[in-house]
């Protein structure tokens, strides 16, 4: 019984954080899809919306909602001049090209957050109070419920988006062929940018939510984007259901494994996953494997 | 030589060849010609590894190599050269030759790192059979030219000696008239001939119909995945399917 | 090939001679360091310049090297050449068998894939306690030694490292303008290409990450001797960018210019040592710039400057009938 309401407990807290990785994931998928890059700066605009919700709200004294919207639209912003300076810039560029710059560009925010406020771990209050609450048997943080709300609304909103909107078919259009969207009179530039203006405040408000249960720093960016990007390439690279399952499961085996077997191992889990699947099965978990034409 | 039986390929829906089958005959000349959309080109991918086969076999010098990968069948004498010429555009004409040679080769990581004095004889070797190839096809003087500033005609030729470098047993060139003006057509059609008059068959893809008639000896006609009709190149104009296949019904 | 030589005696000479007028001061210390840190960009540049196959794990390999040597010797009383040589051996197996996996990938799945080898490597150096001390360390390494010469000063480290860095130049550039390196080159141009020039690619492309895989653990064995301490923050994913900053600020596809980026990153941030943890702000700058800007490195892009602000004869033009 002991053993099983633990059980129930990792699983709880797994899932939250699996819906972190989730809206991560769909993070990096949004870029991918419509321009073909992964960006290992992703993780750098969770971290933005962490830090910068905590700056808004300790030194400019805002209410917690409004630092909340202030850093997501810092973070969106942050997106706008990286895909301006960075990405544009470079026309044809080699996929080698775009990892070394998205690298750098990773590394260079973090300096810069460094710069500007320090190295140390910092905490955001949790937006409801942190008193449990009690479902049959199972606790549960009220951090817990914003987190399921939340990503729930931006997997419902994603979707009406890409599926009922003409901008987010015109995006979808992009990721199926570039040149062909292109013919039929949609800007490919303007959709890249619009893809790294969602990617940037998606990526922020998981960087948000996630801030009051596991506390954040300069540095928080580069393991929550790597276990984004592992829950993505587990939903095949999507921006559907696929990551957001993939997600799901690798922070409810992540929470396991660390409360079961060994914490110390906890980040490796998310990486051996990321590797089996990479070898095993790079299509992704739920997709079926198809003839690429070279 | 080289026989086709029963190749079919899909892409997801698509189905780019159907139930193809014929045979490359030793010593020859055989054009593959249809109109575009055929299939050409996709033949030429199964054939030589770059994509996997849907169904069917291909078999080469009495071997079924259709689970092959593309430097296995390379080896074995399988040599093509591509319809928008690749070539290793930041090496020089020279050494894209000598990567040519690579299976007439065998210095491997340790030899070639501490220069072992049969690795320098074999690298000299190299050079000097690299320089009679590009004298065979006629540019022995642009050696030291970054491959990717060649023109398109010069490119292709390169292309060709860089191919004969494996000492092919079979060479399947995809449209190598492309984007040539009618003298360089004219060389080219040479050339090939004279390629087959060194014992090595060719079989190529190719639009211009002078130039098809011109040095083939056998025709193979493609359409919309399937094979409409083989035999001779005057045989195949009197044939009434491929005059309606490529001007269209009446 | 006579020049090539010539440049390599050159500069070996340089390198020999370097230290006399420092007399093993402070300088000669971080020159230690450009050995070893240029021998790891020069690794990953067979397989990135050359190869055109991207690794974020080097600092793994390196890590393996240190380890390896610094546990063998301090815990199992190896014999520290010996244990170099057994853990260069066991590095080679482990990186051949992980490339087949590792390099079917390509572009950023290679490159996640590669990272991830590095962050699991470098948890295993934290969190096996009993083996490497886990965060706080591993202490006690012995100096390396050759009969009665123990390399125990800055000067003796200088010339040990440097004759290994020297060697391995050596047998890189002999590698580079072989038919080897001629094959990774046309891999890295067109693969499909090459392999319908009958390249084994996939094997290649094995062999040189196998090859750049040891050569980071031979310099970790020298690392670990060099400094009798090490402790994983050495070794994690921002060191792993620091070598690729190295080869991308020297210039992809140069044997010099790996050796001319890691003398600049290292020399760096000793000169900015007010600077201290804010050099990644550099690094960052730099990948980008570079990249965009000078996406041949310096080794390209200085003679280019040059050419810019001198205009001499004109370029004749070749090829182009």
């Amino acid at each position: 019984m002991e053993l099983l309401n633990q059980v129930t407990q990792f699983v709880i807290s797994g899932l939250a954080t699996g819906s972190i990785y989730a809206l991560i994931g769909l993070s990096f998928a949004i870029i991918f899809n419509s321009t073909g890059i992964i960006n290992f700066a992703q993780g750098e605009f969770v971290m933005l919306g962490g830090v910068l919700t905590i700056f808004s709200l300790n030194v400019l004294q805002l209410p917690l909602a409004a630092a909340i919207v202030v850093a997501v639209a810092v973070t969106t912003v942050i997106g706008i001049l990286f895909e301006r300076l960075a990405i544009r810039p470079l026309k044809n560029a080699t996929p080698l090209a775009l990892i070394i710059i998205t690298i750098g560009m990773s590394i260079l925010i973090r300096g810069v957050v460094m710069l500007l406020w320090g190295k140390d771990t910092q905490a955001l209050p949790a937006f409801s109070g942190t008193d449990p609450i009690t479902v049959a048997g199972a606790t549960l943080l009220p951090q817990h419920l914003w987190i399921f709300g939340v990503t729930v609304m931006v997997i419902v909103g994603c979707r009406l988006f890409f599926n009922h909107t003409i901008s987010g078919k015109a995006m979808r259009a992009c990721s199926f062929n570039r040149r062909a969207a292109n013919l039929v009179g949609i800007s490919v530039g303007r959709m890249v940018l619009f893809s790294f203006v969602i990617s940037a405040a998606v990526g922020s408000l998981a960087g948000v939510i996630i801030a009051p249960l596991t506390m954040t720093a300069y540095d928080v960016g580069v393991m929550l984007g790597l276990k984004g990007f592992c829950a993505a390439i587990m939903g095949g690279m999507g921006s559907g259901l696929g990551t957001v399952l993939g997600g799901l499961i690798l922070g409810t085996l992540e929470s396991l494994g660390a409360g079961l077997i060994s914490s110390g191992y906890k980040d490796a889990i998310a990486f051996f996953i990321l590797l089996l699947i990479l070898f095993i099965r790079p299509q992704g978990l739920f997709k079926k494997g198809e003839t690429e034409r070279v | 030589m080289l026989s086709l039986s029963g190749i079919g390929k899909r892409f997801g829906g698509l189905t780019a060849l159907d139930g193809i089958s014929f045979e490359v005959g030793k010593g020859a000349i055989t054009g593959i010609i249809g109109p575009n959309g055929a299939g050409k080109t996709t033949l030429f991918n199964v054939a030589t590894g770059i994509y996997p086969p849907s169904c069917g076999a291909v078999v080469f010098g009495g071997k079924d190599i259709s689970k092959l990968p593309p430097e296995g069948r390379a080896r074995l004498g399988l040599v093509r050269t591509f319809q928008n010429i690749e070539l290793f555009g930041k090496m020089t004409v020279l050494e894209n030759v000598m990567v040519g040679l690579h299976t007439q080769s065998g210095s491997g990581l340790f030899a070639c790192s501490f220069r072992m004095p049969w690795q320098m004889r074999e690298e000299r070797r190299i050079r000097e059979r690299a320089l009679e190839l590009l004298e065979f096809v006629g540019i022995p003087e642009l050696a030291d030219v970054q491959a990717g500033t060649l023109s398109f005609g010069k490119g292709r030729l390169l292309e060709i000696a860089r191919a004969m470098a494996l000492e092919p047993k079979l060479l399947l060139m995809d449209e190598p008239a492309a984007g040539l003006n009618s003298g360089e057509t004219a060389d080219l059609g040479d050339l090939i001939k004279r390629i087959r008059d060194l014992g090595v068959t060719v079989a190529l893809v190719e639009h211009d119909m002078d130039l098809v008639m011109d040095i083939c000896d056998h025709l193979v006609v493609l359409n919309l995945g399937t094979m409409l009709a083989q035999g001779t190149p005057r045989e195949i104009q009197d044939n009434p399917a491929v005059i309606t296949a490529y001007l269209g019904e009446e | 090939m006579r020049s090539d030589r010539i440049k390599f005696i050159v500069f070996a000479l340089v390198v020999l001679l370097l230290p006399l007028p420092l007399s093993g001061g402070y300088l000669t210390n971080v020159l230690i360091f450009v050995g070893i840190n240029g021998v790891l960009a020069l690794g990953l540049n067979l397989l990135l310049g050359y190869a055109g196959q991207i690794s974020l794990g080097q600092a793994a390999f390196f890590g393996l090297g240190a380890y390896g040597s610094g546990v063998l010797t301090t815990q199992f009383g190896f014999n520290p050449w010996v244990a170099m040589v057994v853990v260069a051996l066991s590095v080679a197996v482990f990186a051949f068998a992980l490339g087949f996996p590792v390099l079917r990938l390509k572009g950023h799945y290679l490159a996640m894939a590669t990272l991830g080898v590095g962050v699991i490597a470098n948890i295993a150096f934290n969190e096996t306690v009993d083996l490497t001390g886990g965060p706080s360390g591993l202490s006690g390494i012995p100096n390396l030694a050759i009969g009665t010469l123990t390399f125990d000063s800055d000067l003796k480290n200088y010339y040990l490292v440097w004759c290994f860095a020297l060697g391995m130049i050596l047998l890189s550039l002999n590698l580079v303008n072989s038919r080897f390196g001629r094959a990774l080159r046309a891999i890295h141009d067109s693969e499909v290409a090459a392999r319908v020039m009958g390249v084994n690619a996939r094997l290649m492309k094995v062999q040189v990450f196998t090859l750049s895989a040891v050569m980071s653990a031979i310099m970790g064995s020298l690392y670990c001797h060099v400094m009798t301490f090490i402790s994983p923050t050495s070794f994690g994913f921002s060191f792993s960018v620091e070598i690729l900053t190295m080869v991308v600020i020297g210039g992809l596809g140069s044997v010099y210019g790996s050796i001319l980026g890691a003398l600049l990153l290292t020399l760096l941030p000793e000169m900015l040592r007010t600077f201290q943890d804010y050099d990644i702000i550099v690094y960052g700058l730099l990948l980008v710039t570079m990249t965009i800007y000078m996406p041949g490195g310096l080794v390209e892009g200085i003679p280019a400057l040059f050419r810019l602000i001198m205009p001499t004869k004109k370029g004749t033009e070749v090829g182009n009938a």
